[in-house]
Parts: C-alpha cells; structure tokens; sequence
C-alpha cells in the first residue's frame, strides 16, 4: 500500500519534472534552453519542436499516470479477484490506428522545413563560403572578388607554410581566394556553405543558426541557410573527430552589410 | 518424440569432474549462469568508468592518485587527459551494448529459461551453446586488454567511425593498437553472437514439448526467439564490416577510407573509400541491435505484469504481432541515425516515415501492458515495481525518440545529450530494469534460495528516481545545445551556464551507483544465506515453476511435461487457484 502510493508519487514528479517545468525553465533560463533562434528556418524548427513536445507531452502525461493509476487502484486488496480477460481486437485496431495517424500527421508535419534546407536550390544570389574542417580547426574560404574558388591539391597542404587548404599557386582563380580561421557573413542575406574535411569526420554546427551538418572527407556538402539576428555565435564540432573533439571552437560573426564589407576589406588587406 | 527422449537421455548423464560441471560446461543452465556472471563484472566495469567520466566533466584536472597507479601514460600525475576520457567513454558504450545488453537477457536468462519455459532438457546444441559462451568470454577479454597496450584504448567511440578508426596512430592516441584489439574483439563477439542465435532458434523451433504450441509460448520465450532472429541478420553484417574495417588499417585496401586525405600534415596513401558505407554496415547493425537488448526486457516485462496483476496478458496475439513489427520494421530504420551524415536528404524522409511505422507496434505494447493491469489483483514485488518502471522508462523514451525521427527536430538535437538521455532511458535503463526484474523472479530458481523482498524495493526506490535524476536533465543540456562526447565542458562559452546541471547530474549518479550496493548485497547474501526457496513461490504458471530450485541437471528429471494450456492462465473463473498451470489439463467449463 505505501509502496503503491510512493511509486506513484514518484511516477507523478517526473512528469512534472518533464512537463510541467519546461516552459517555466524555458522562461526562467531564456539564453540557456533553447537560444534565441538567428535564422529563418530556425524558427520553424523551433516550432515543430514544440508541436511535437505539445503532442507527446500528452501522450507522456496521459501514459505515466495511467500506469500509475491502474498500479494503484488495482493493487492488491482481499476479496479483490481479477478479470479473467484475454484483451480485445477491436480495442487493438482502436489504438493501432489512432497512434498511427498521430504520429503521422505530427511527424509529415516537419518535412517542409528540411527541404527548405537540405534540397531546395539556393537562390542565384546566395553567398558561397567553403568550409573545410580538419583535426582541430574550421578553415573558412570566401572566393574573392571573382566569385570563384582556386584549385585545391591535398600534396600542397602544409599548415606550418600558412597553406591549409593545399592553394595552388599556378591557378589564376585561386590568387583573390580568402582563407581565414573564423567565419563572418551578412544578416538577412542568402548564404550557402560547402562543408568538406581534410581528415576525419567532423561536424559543422552553430546552435542560435540550429544548423549541423557533418563535414565528411571526400564529400562536398551544401548547406543553405539566412541569418536573421546579427551577433558572434560559435560553431561548435558535434562529430567526434579525436582527442581535441572538445575544443574545436571557431565564431559566426552575422554582421549588417556594411559591416560585413568593412570585415571582408580588412582581412584582404593581410 | 520418444526417440528423441531417448537420445537426450544418453547425452544427459550429469558431469562430475569440476571443469566439465562448471567451466566448460554444456549444461544451458550452467551456461546462463556463466553469461550472467560475465555480464554482471562488465556492467560493474562499465559503472566504475562511468563514475571516472561524470568526475572529469565536472572536476577536470582532478588528481586521482589511484588512476596514476593502474594507467600512469593515459592519466600522468592522476589526472585524466581528453584522450583518456574519450577511451573510457568508448569502452563504457562498447561493454554497456554488447557485454551486458547482449549478454544478460539473451545469453544470460535466455539460455537458462528458454529450455526450461519450452519444456526441453537442453539447448538444440550443447556444445555450440558451450562454445558460444568461451567465444565471447575471449571477447571480453581482447576488449579489456585494450586498456593496456601503448597508447591505450581506442578514443572512437562505440561506433567506430572511420577514418577516424581507420587511420591507426597518426589520428590520435589509442587508435592503433588499441584499435586493433577493438574490432578484434567485437569480431569474435559477432561469431558468438550468431552461434548462440543458431542455437535459439533451432531449439524454439524444434524442441517444444508436447503441446507447446507456438501460441502457447510465454512471451519470454517469443522475445528470446525474435531477438535470436535479429542477431543472425544483424551479427553478420557487422562482422564483414569489422573485417573490412580492418583490412583498410592492416592490408592497404580502402573500403572506408577516400583519397587526398591529409592528416598532421601527412598524405595518406589511400583512395576511393566512402566513410558512409561504414555507418550504413554499422547502423544496419547498430538498429536492431538496440531491439536485440531491448526485446528480452519487454518479454520478462510482460510475463511479470501478467504474473503480478493475477491476469492474463492483455492482448497475447497482438503482443506477439507487435514484436515481430517491430523486428522486422528494425532492419529498415538505421537511416536514421544518419540524417546529418551527409547521405540524401531524400533517403532522410524515407528513413524518418519508417521510424514513425516502428514507434506504432512500440506504442501497442505500451496499450497491452497498460490493459495487463486494468482490473487485475496487482501484487506489488519487487519484481513486479521493476517492471512497471520499465513500461514508465519505455513511455519516457519512445517519447523522446519522436523527437529524434524527426530530420527537422534532429537538426539541433542531433549528437547532444537529448540522444544520450533518449538511448540512456529506453535502451540503457530500461533494458537493466528488464534485468533486474528477471532477477529477482528467477534468482529463486537459479540459485535456490530467494532474495530479500525488502530490501529489493529499497534498491528499487533508489533506482528508479535516482535513473530519471541522471536522465532527465540531459534533455536539457540537450535543448541548451551541449554537444555529446565532450571530454571537457571549458572550451565554449554556451557550456558555462550549464555545469550546475552537469553537477547535479554528477551527484545523482553517484548516489544511483552507490546504491546498487544494495543490490550486490543482497545478491551474493542472498546466494548463500537466502531463506530456501519453494518450488513455485510467485504463483506463476510457466513450466520453470513446477521443477525443483534449482532444477535438476536434465531439467524435467527424465520426464518431459505436457502442456495443456497457454502461458498467463490467472484466475480462470470457476478454478480454486488464481493460477493455472500450463500442464494442468482443462477443467470442463474453461
Ligand atoms: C524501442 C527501443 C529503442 C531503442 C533501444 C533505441 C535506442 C537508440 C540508441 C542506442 C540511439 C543512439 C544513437 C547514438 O549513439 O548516437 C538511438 C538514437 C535514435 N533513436 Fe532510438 N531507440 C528506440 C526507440 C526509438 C523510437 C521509438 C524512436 C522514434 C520514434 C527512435 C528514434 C531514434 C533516432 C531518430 C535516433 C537518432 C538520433 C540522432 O543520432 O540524432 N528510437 N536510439
Ligand atoms: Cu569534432
Ligand atoms: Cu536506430
């Protein structure tokens, strides 16, 4: 009987742990859970987060305390017998489909947001910036005024000669190709990453832009996003990629047009 | 059928010498014995290295004097560099998944109660069962000696991502030789794994006693048989990965490995692998294997909710169709963790509808265990709390996992600790709590003896909230953004707010470890002073429970049982127990 009544209990403080507090810990620590969101399909994102944490946080209420209902009403008592009962087919039909078509309507709900950023072209005028991760640090390259990136040749790599990214000197294109340790683009502005490696897998993610990508050797992978919100943000690695996984740090400086003119003719001038 | 008795017969004289009786035994029950005794020091193993990776994210640079002693390269002067944490946290996932998750419900109570709960005398093989064991008790041993070679264990991961796991030294430290003995290890483990999965399998097939009918099968039964069945296609399929994965390190080829690679500073001389064709292999792999140590927990769950509720289970057919859903659905789901791993974005869509498919059968067991209950006579046991925990864990976890199926939503969750409190809940604690609940039902009847009632709901209580204190607030850490596999929480300034909760959930597990001490207690006292046991002491109606504890060496005493009804027959009105035993024949109204 007490037992009955503290698994219960129990049973009852964490679903407010899990529900109930959320939206008073979201608020109490705004900054902390969930940073602001600083891109356009951020805040889509966000959204179908809280669809989803809406539908189960339902589901989880009505499931955990069901459980500790049933656990406590039916426990054990003389003259209690038990129902002698196989189950029933038509109450299985009556779950298998409403959970089907909840989870259903809830999961095709989010599909739009990731083609948004991992299908549909990037417009014409999107800005393209290489990204190139390697044990433990981000190499950022911004074409030059030619929009175009020079040749890369792996032989050519040597960190210790300033050339990361294995330059050639031979090509033309390549000369105006700005390589830097840390990344800056303009608000409100089209952007379009190319993530590679040099050596193992990383992964390329900044949380207020929710984006997070691998970046897989051999691999040259897009993605398209807009910043809304200007402001220096770190991109953190979320693939383990060895010893310094922990420590691999670069900023996402998101700067007004002007400042990010200003930015792009100050590193030239090195 | 009465050749076959004989045959057994013949095989089944009882050994005598010590070595043929206890260590190279072919006894199934000896040999569940052995899986759970292997299980139970690798789940001590991996807690203690647990404890080691909670402290550091917390206390980096702590000296640990005792860690100088056993590892003075890995920690000089006590303290534990990133690449040390990062080799614990590997082999605390690598002996978690497959020394104790694999092992405990499938090799452990599988082997021991398969035959029994079939009315068999033995495994179909004895001695490929024998063989299976030896095979992954070698495993472990590779795996361990890992910790001690030149630059330490491996620091992958317990999925092995190439190249990382495929480059040897030049990549980082532990990931030569240490490496090496890694995929050596889950190699020999993959060949246990499908010799005792043949073995499952040809035995619930062939040897059921007289009318044990397939629907009259105990659920347990039906999860052992359906996890057998995954392992034989999943084990396979890893084990080639793991060959290759080892040819790319040892003889130059590269199935993993793509050109122009520079690391250090240095060309690598390979090309033409794809990274991505290991985590297909691996995830192909890596999926069921979370159903192959979550399957057996929800079949000892049902048989106890039916047990202690006096009620037969709710939806027999249905939980038997569930978990061939869910078997079959897990070999079409490994994309899934793979959403930002650079494959289509198109396959993603893919992957995620069939995970939504899968959380539908996961969602109907949920419905049955729930109806188990409903109007039932419940007996709350120890056993019994276990397994209601584990249907709270399993709500708790699936619920997480919607979040997770999502592409969209696993863009920002994607490796941060929401997964790790999500794959915690409802492979990690679940699974144990399965466990846990199979061991304190069955203890009477492997060891003779029962387990103290009281001071099992102790170890419960503080399990049970002490589990949800250390997962919980992972979600959080989560939604904040903290990425996994952080050996220190230092290098970024979004972490810092965040180490109150780290050490709060530092303190919780430390108290949730402590007190399994309970449990240990009272498990070896019990195994030696516990009050004899009764025959049948839970009332249960399963085959296990009309045979001595412990069961004679050939189970039945010569005398295989017939079987005249289905598994979970409580209170059948019109009969004078609240139990029906399986060979009882029917009385005329029921
Ligand atoms: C029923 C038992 C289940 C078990 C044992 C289980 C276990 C796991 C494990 C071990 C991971 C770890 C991934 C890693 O190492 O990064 C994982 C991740 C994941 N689980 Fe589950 N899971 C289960 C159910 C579910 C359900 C019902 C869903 C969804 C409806 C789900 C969705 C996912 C997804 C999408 C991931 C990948 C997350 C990521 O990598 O970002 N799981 N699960
Ligand atoms: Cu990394
Ligand atoms: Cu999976």
């Amino acid at each position: 009987m007490l037992l009955a009544i503290t698994i219960w209990i129990f049973t009852l403080i964490t679903v407010i742990l899990f529900t109930d507090l959320v939206p008073e810990m979201l608020e109490l620590a705004s900054g902390q859970w969930f940073p602001e969101t600083a891109s356009v399909h951020g805040a889509i994102v966000d959204a179908q987060f809280f669809n989803t944490l809406m539908v189960t946080g339902v589901v989880f209420i009505l499931a955990q305390v069901a459980l500790g209902y049933l656990v406590f009403r039916y426990r054990e008592r003389p003259g209690q017998t038990a129902y002698y009962y196989h189950g029933s087919n038509k109450m299985e039909w009556a779950w298998t489909a409403a959970t089907t078509v909840l989870f259903f309507v809830m999961v095709s709900m989010g599909y739009g947001v990731w083609l948004d950023v991992y299908v549909h072209a990037a417009p014409e005028d999107a800005i393209q910036i290489e990204v190139t991760a390697q044990q433990f640090a981000w190499n950022i390259r911004y074409p030059g005024p030619d929009g175009q990136f020079g040749i890369v040749r792996p032989e050519l790599i040597d960190d210790a000669a300033g050339n990361p990214l294995g330059l050639d000197p031979q090509d033309p294109t390549g000369e105006d190709d700005l390589v830097v340790p840390t990344m800056a683009i303009p608000v409100n502005r089209p952007i379009e990453l190319i993530l590679r490696s040099k050596d193992v897998t990383h992964n390329f993610s900044v949380r207020e832009l929710r984006l997070k990508q691998d970046t897989v050797p051999g691999m040259m992978i897009p993605l398209r996003f807009t910043a809304t919100k200007t402001g220096k943000y770190e991109i953190a690695c979320s693939e383990l990629c060895g010893m310094g996984h922990h420590r691999m740090r670069s900023f996402l400086d998101v700067l007004s047009d002007q400042g990010y003119a200003d930015w792009l003719e100050d590193q030239s001038e090195f | 059928m009465a050749d076959a008795a004989l045959t057994s017969h013949a095989v089944h004289e009882a050994p005598t010498g010590f070595i043929r009786k206890w260590i190279f035994s072919t006894d199934h029950k000896v040999i569940g014995i052995q899986y759970f005794f292997l299980a139970l020091f690798s789940v001590l193993l991996g807690m203690i290295l647990s404890i080691f990776i909670r402290f550091n994210l917390v206390w980096p640079g702590t000296e640990i004097p005792l860690l100088e002693t056993f590892f003075p390269v890995g920690a000089p002067g006590g303290v534990m560099t990133p690449e040390f944490y990062l080799s614990f946290l590997t082999m605390h996932g690598t002996l978690m998944v497959f020394f104790v998750l694999t092992t405990a419900p499938q090799g452990g109570f599988g082997n021991y109660f398969l035959p029994i709960q079939i009315g068999a005398d033995d495994m179909a093989f004895p001695n490929l069962n024998m063989l299976s064991f030896w095979f992954t008790f070698v495993a472990l041993v590779v795996l361990l000696a890992a910790f001690f070679v030149t630059g330490g264990a491996p620091i992958s991961g317990w999925t092995a991502y190439p190249p990382l796991s495929a480059l040897g030294e030049i990549a980082g430290p532990g990931l030569g030789t240490g490496q090496t003995l890694w995929i050596v290890s889950i190699a020999i483990f993959c060949v246990a794994a499908l010799l005792g999965a043949l073995n499952f399998i040809t035995t619930t097939i062939d040897m059921r006693t007289e009318g044990m009918t397939l629907m009259r099968m105990p659920l347990t039964v039906w999860s052992w048989f359906v996890t057998a069945i995954l392992g034989l296609l999943a084990f396979g399929v890893l084990l080639a990965a793991g060959i290759l994965l080892l040819m790319d390190r040892s003889a130059g080829t590269s199935f993993f490995i793509p050109g122009g690679l520079v690391v250090s500073d240095q060309i690598i001389d390979h090309k033409g692998g794809s990274p991505l064709l290991w985590q297909h292999l691996f995830w192909f792999f890596g999926h069921p294997e979370v159903y192959i140590a979550i399957l057996p927990g929800m079949g000892v769950t049902s048989q106890l909710l039916s047990t202690f509720s006096r009620k037969p289970i709710f939806g027999y057919r249905a939980m038997v169709y569930a978990l061939f859903g869910i078997g079959i659905l897990g070999f079409m789901v490994w994309g899934h963790h793979m959403f930002m791993s650079g494959m289509s974005p198109y396959t993603a869509i893919f992957f995620s509808l069939l995970t939504t498919v899968i959380a539908v059968p996961s969602a109907i067991k949920t419905f049955n265990w729930l109806g188990t209950l409903w109007r039932g006579n419940v007996r709350l046991t120890t056993p019994m709390l276990f397994a209601v925990g584990f249907v709270s864990l399993f709500v708790t976890g699936g619920v997480s996992g919607l979040f997770l199926n999502q592409p969209s939503t696993d863009i920002y969750l994607h490796d941060t600790y929401f997964v790790v409190a999500h794959f915690h809940i409802i492979m990690g604690v679940a699974a144990i709590f399965g466990i846990f609940g199979g061991t304190y039902y069955w203890f009477s009847k492997m060891f003779g003896r029962q387990m103290s009632e009281f001071w099992g709901k102790v170890h419960f209580g503080f399990t049970f909230v002490g589990v949800y204190a250390i997962f919980t607030p992972m979600h959080f850490l989560g939604m904040a953004g903290n990425p996994r596999r952080y050996a220190e929480l230092t290098g970024f300034d979004f972490l810092e707010p965040l180490a109150s909760i780290h050490l709060f959930i530092t303190i919780a597990a430390f108290i949730t470890i402590a007190s399994q001490l309970i449990f240990l207690i009272n498990f070896f006292w019990s195994l030696f002073k516990g009050k004899k046991a009764e025959i049948n002491p839970w009332q249960a109606t399963t085959l296990e429970w009309e045979i001595p504890s412990p069961p004679p060496h050939d189970n039945f005493a010569g005398k295989l049982p017939v079987v005249y009804r289905g598994a979970y027959e409580y209170s059948v009105p019109g009969e004078p127990l609240d139990y029906s035993m399986q060979t009882a024949p029917k009385t005329a109204e029921s």
